[in-house]
């Protein structure tokens, strides 16, 4: 989960990362509020966007006034930055800042461990710097059993080159990056710019945190932290359902069991679909290895609440769970939905109890269903119904 | 032969009181794994009733720990059905016990958790981790460590590595009438212990495996890395399968690993990665399964 930009600064200043003062605002009227609460003074009014480039699509303004905060606020609210609407506001403390720097520390998959990266050129777009300078950059391997502690920021300040005068001040702040980072079962903390300011202080301006969802049982309050703003409605619906669900931009709903098989039926479907009307997947769809009727029922449930769907693919191999289960799941589902269940389903099964699986399907006889032996066959015929919208 | 578990291997079973535990206990007992044992913290010297492959009943003992259950049973592998919040100890407990090889079924564990304890099995050098959140292995009328079905299909030439547990069991199906030396699952997580190229290595290095299918998905360059290592050390025919295609950037897939972020982990890129290094890659399962089985035939 990305958090916004205020939210990561909380979680900075709870953990003791120096940052300025900041209030969020979802109106102009908040706005004006939060700027007088923080002294009348010069501000900054940061859209607050989970994506880069804000500043470019002037999603960042200086206000020096309570009034000037509310109009600038007027200003971003409702603004579009590469397609996420701006529903809130920080408004930031102004400071006078003399130098820009980068920190972040993040999961390195291919290493199976953490990597620190850090510049004395902070600011500008990291990816950009990495190619362009790649050596300006320096990246710190991280061992996860010993962390980043106070000699392992002291290598880090020196691999970027900070001045010999800002090391201590720059590894006491890393020091404590890295105990968000491992405190709140993050993949991410990334801070850019890090700053200091004219009074010498290093100060965190920015900050992008992403949160490991798999540790959410050990952190009851990063449920606070969830846009539910931003979730697709069907999403949000399938999450209350325990559903694993993705929805995507097509016609052809898809119901599997496990994520593998699910992503490659999007993919099967997606091929199929090249042949009937350029018919494509609507969702992602994992009901796991149960898939006991009541779990059908509320995934067939959700997807025919996708009013793009046309027709829907279940595709089901039986390794744990045999198919004549499955079977009986679709039949009985069919039967919860009752007439809410409109659009054409096709299904295959394959593994194991195949045969029983089938005959449950051939004897429930149910109208909208068709039973296709292939995953390649199954696609075709549901790609196939979607574009002729049977 | 086959690659990592055998009919030698003696397996115990962490969390096999619990209910996921004792219904895969029975399964891989029926399937005629050596089971040697189960652990729970504070059940030691009970013992669980199952039904032995001929039908007749047998108990597993519970010990406490796995360094006890090691020294009683001469165990040498172990599996780890135990919940997302207890799984860091039960794989820590394992390693620091020596235990030469720890399969993690569990799903939903904290990667922080994960790069943890792998890198206490890399320090340790004594243990082979696979997963977490993997189906585990099977040597097909061998042994079957975790919840891969043994019924799909019994041993033959064909050896299968892949991160998604479904398309394990949906490539066997597919192979059923040539079978396999084993088939691991690795699991889909953004950190796992045993990789593709170890499992690869390791084919390669086996003298009843002919023919090798990779499975790969979205997410991390795990499959670009197998592509290169394919390319310089493995003399056996790959063939790949990746999935994905249709997935949009920042969306994760179920699996926790199988995200695109920017240009990188994308299904094309790992395919022409793939393609580069020589193997034969299929667009659907059922194609990939077909390019094996010529191959298979053509030996």
């Amino acid at each position: 989960m990305d958090l916004f930009e205020y939210q990561a600064r909380d979680l900075f200043a709870a953990h003791g990362v120096p940052v300025l003062d900041g209030r969020v605002a979802t109106t102009p009227q908040e706005a004006l509020a939060a700027a007088e609460a923080m002294g009348g003074g010069t501000v900054v009014v940061k859209a607050q966007v989970k994506t880069g480039g804000r500043g470019k699509a002037g999603g960042v303004k200086l206000a020096h006034s309570p009034a000037e905060t509310a109009e600038k606020a007027g200003e971003i609210l409702g603004m579009d930055i590469k397609g996420h609407t701006v529903h809130q506001v920080m408004i930031a403390q102004g400071a006078k800042i003399d130098e820009e720097f980068y920190f972040s520390v993040l999961l390195d998959r291919s290493n199976r461990t953490y990597l620190a990266m850090c510049s004395v050129e902070g600011g500008m777009e990291i990816e950009q710097l990495a190619v362009e300078r790649p050596e300006a950059l320096a990246r710190i391997p991280v061992d996860a059993l010993t962390g980043i502690d106070a000699a392992k920021a002291d290598e880090i300040v020196k691999a970027a080159g900070f001045a010999p005068e800002l090391q201590a001040k720059v590894a006491d702040v890393i020091v404590k990056l890295w105990g968000v980072f491992v405190a709140e079962d993050a993949t991410l903390v990334e801070v850019n710019p890090l700053v200091r300011t004219e009074s010498g202080d290093i100060v965190a301006l920015d900050g992008k945190v992403t949160l490991d969802e798999n540790a959410e049982f050990r952190h009851p309050a990063h449920s606070e932290l969830v846009d539910a703003a931003a979730a697709d409605p069907l999403e949000a619906k399938a999450k209350s359902l325990n559903l694993n669900y993705v929805k995507l931009d097509g016609e052809v709903g898809i119901i599997g069991n496990g994520a593998g098989l699910v992503m490659s039926t999007l993919d099967v479907v997606a091929y199929a679909g090249e042949k009937h009307g350029g018919t494509k997947p609507a969702n992602f769809l994992d009901i796991g290895g149960g898939a006991s009727a009541q779990v059908m029922a509320n995934g067939l449930d959700v997807i025919l609440n996708d009013a793009q769907v046309k027709s829907v693919f279940v595709n089901v191999f039986g390794g744990i769970t045999a198919c004549d289960e499955v079977a009986k799941g679709i039949v009985s589902a069919l039967g919860i939905l009752g007439d809410e269940a409109t659009k054409p389903l096709v299904v295959r099964l394959d593994g194991n109890n195949v045969e029983e699986g089938r005959a449950i399907l051939a004897e429930a006889n149910h109208p909208l269903v068709t039973v296709v032996d292939t995953m390649d066959g199954a696609a075709d015929k549901a790609a196939e119904l979607a574009n002729t919208g049977a | 032969m086959s690659i990592f578990i055998n009919s030698d291997s003696k397996v115990l079973v962490q969390g096999m009181t619990g209910s996921e535990g004792r219904k895969h206990t029975q399964r891989m007992l029926a399937s005629g794994t050596q089971i040697v044992g189960g652990v729970t913290p504070g059940k030691g010297g009970q013992s669980v009733d199952f039904t032995g492959k001929d039908g007749s009943p047998v108990a597993i003992p519970v010990f406490s720990s796995v360094g006890e259950a090691r020294e009683a049973t001469g165990a040498d592998v172990t599996v780890i059905f135990v919940p997302a919040k207890f799984t860091k100890g039960a794989v820590v407990e394992a390693i620091e016990a020596e235990t030469p090889l720890v399969v993690v079924i569990t799903e939903g564990v904290p990667v922080h958790d994960t790069a943890e304890f792998y890198a206490l099995a890399a320090a340790s050098g004594k243990t082979q981790l696979v997963g977490p959140n993997c189906p585990g292995l099977i040597s097909p009328g061998k042994a079957n460590v975790g919840i891969i079905p043994a019924d799909i299909t019994g041993p033959g030439r064909i050896g299968l590595v892949s991160k998604s547990g479904t398309l394990t069991y949906q490539m066997m199906y597919e192979l059923r009438d040539i079978g396999f030396s084993s088939a691991v699952g690795i699991g889909g997580d953004p950190v796992i212990g045993t990789t593709h190229i170890d499992a690869l290595q390791a084919f390669q290095d086996d003298p009843e495996t002919d023919v090798i299918v990779m499975i790969g998905e979205i997410g991390g360059d795990a499959e670009e890395r197998a592509a290169k290592f394919i390319e310089a050390n493995v003399t056996k025919p790959v063939v790949g399968y990746v999935a994905g295609f249709t997935a949009p950037e920042g969306k994760t897939m179920g699996h926790a690993g199988a995200i695109v972020s920017g240009s990188a982990g994308t299904a094309q890129a790992k395919k022409d990665a793939l393609e580069a290094a020589g193997v034969k890659v299929g667009k659907t399962p059922s194609e990939t399964a077909n390019l094996a089985r010529e191959i298979v035939k053509s030996l």
